[in-house]
């Protein structure tokens, strides 16, 4: 069960070498979220309170949806030039490359989420009444809770037709726990309670899909 | 087999007709809400009954992960297509209940919003495979409804902390219910469950014979002469 590390680790800096170079995912998502921030401002126009309580669900539903763009690209480009098959007929284990492809989503998804929180705080003046810190506990659960299903639904909605559509379809409604977790720890946080339940809900969730996931991809990969 | 389709069927007709009127005509009024309460005796049922029928979707879907029979996955489609059928009955009588009693359709309590998103797992499974084609369908399918059925204990405790932190309108006590409002459930969910079973099985009976013929179709393509295969 347990990848062996060097093909995870070629398979990752192989997609981190291809992302720097065309940028394609992270200015994708970059853009998108930027205009989801910008879309939801239209439809209202909160003060500082009432930004604390939406702040979170706000956030999170922008990197839910930049996400998905991220995750559509992922194994996109493994489809070209056939080197999917040419993985499933080689003997290097199917979890490793589950795990370079998770970790790659993991590392956009959080450079993007690092360079769009400050301007989240900006432009819907929010002020933590809560320990700070925590919220980056939650970013890392939570991303990772996103990117683990996303890159095994992402490989399963692959052999679909209309595969881009049916990426959402079947994450949504499985990471609406998730989802709920994140929104809500973030806003008990902000509004200075503590969000204790919520993180353990959200570890739970991360320990349970991982394995779940490690469990299922090497059957997902190679069905016929 | 043959004889035992039609004789399974006319009991269940039976037992159903002999639940409705346990429903409308033996089982008491309630006191508060009326006659619109009997709902209840739908409501319920179906939705413990589409539990069932998650519940075999998961079992059918390991088997079939671990064992690779096309019956597995027979039972497995065959069940959450009943049981998403079964939840929207849930679904849509709760509301007409809903409406006249609270005096809103729909509010977002934990049982509802856990129940919507339980059919909106099960809806994105069927979704799954209608869009796949081919041999992959029953190994994705299957690997959907493990995680699917992993997801739910997920919803549930998250939900219902998540509406128990910020209360909402929510029914009455429950009190103590008449034996005959109890008998007249029980005998609902049993009639429920024998039509859940008898459409499961019919279902059952149509896809097998589905694949029959794409397989009958494949076969003579194959062994037509070289140009003149058709479908």
């Amino acid at each position: 069960m347990i990848a062996p590390t060097g093909i995870t680790r070629v398979t990752l800096l192989k997609d981190l070498r291809l992302e720097w170079r065309s940028k394609d995912a992270i200015n994708s998502m970059l853009f998108f979220s930027l205009l989801v921030v910008v879309v939801f401002s239209f439809s209202f126009d909160p003060t500082a309170e009432e930004s604390r309580q939406i702040a979170g669900g706000l956030i999170w539903v922008a990197f839910l949806f930049a996400a998905v763009v991220a995750l559509n690209q992922t194994w996109a480009r493994e489809i070209r030039n056939q080197v999917l098959d040419a993985y499933r007929i080689s003997p290097a284990p199917a979890n490793s490359l589950f795990m370079a492809k998770t970790l790659g989503n993991f590392i956009f998804v959080s450079v993007l989420e690092a360079l769009m929180t400050p301007l989240f705080i900006m432009f819907y003046r929010l002020r933590s009444l809560g320990p700070a810190w925590q919220l980056l506990l939650i970013a890392v659960l939570g991303t990772w809770a996103l990117v683990v299903n996303g890159t095994f639904f992402a490989a399963m909605s692959l052999r679909t037709r209309s595969r881009e559509i049916m990426l959402p379809l079947l994450l949504f409604p499985i990471s609406i726990p998730a989802l709920l977790a994140m929104v809500q720890a973030t806003a008990d946080i902000l509004n200075g309670e503590g969000a204790r339940f919520w993180i353990v809900l959200l570890a739970t969730y991360d320990l349970v899909f991982t394995t779940v996931c490690l469990l299922l991809f090497e059957t997902v990969l190679n069905a016929e | 087999m043959k004889r035992v389709f039609p004789i399974l069927s006319v009991l269940t007709a039976t037992l159903l007709i002999y639940a409705l009127y346990q429903a409308l005509v033996v089982a008491p009024t309630e006191q508060t809400m009326g006659d619109v309460q009997r709902i209840f005796y739908y409501h319920v049922p179906s939705a413990w009954t589409a539990f069932i029928l998650f519940f075999v979707n998961f079992g059918a879907s390991i088997l079939y992960l671990i064992k690779r029979r096309p019956a597995a996955d027979m039972v497995a489609l065959v069940s959450a297509e009943v049981g998403v059928v079964f939840l929207l009955v849930n679904l849509v009588t709760g509301p007409i209940w809903a409406r006249p009693v609270w005096g809103i359709w729909w509010t977002w309590d934990w049982r509802l919003t856990s129940t919507l998103v339980t059919w909106l797992i099960y809806v994105s499974y069927l979704m799954l495979r209608r869009f796949s084609s081919g041999g992959q369908t029953p190994t994705l399918a299957a690997a959907l409804a493990v995680l699917g059925a992993l997801c739910i204990p997920f919803v549930y405790f998250s939900i219902w902390f998540f509406r128990t932190q910020h209360p909402q309108p929510v029914i009455g006590g429950d009190g103590s219910i008449d034996p005959r409002m109890m008998h007249a459930l029980l005998i609902n969910w049993l009639a429920f469950v024998c039509f859940a079973f008898m459409v499961c099985w019919s279902r059952y009976r149509l896809e097998k014979l589905q694949r029959d013929v794409n397989q009958a179709y494949a076969m003579a393509s194959l062994l037509a002469p070289h140009g003149s295969a058709r479908r």
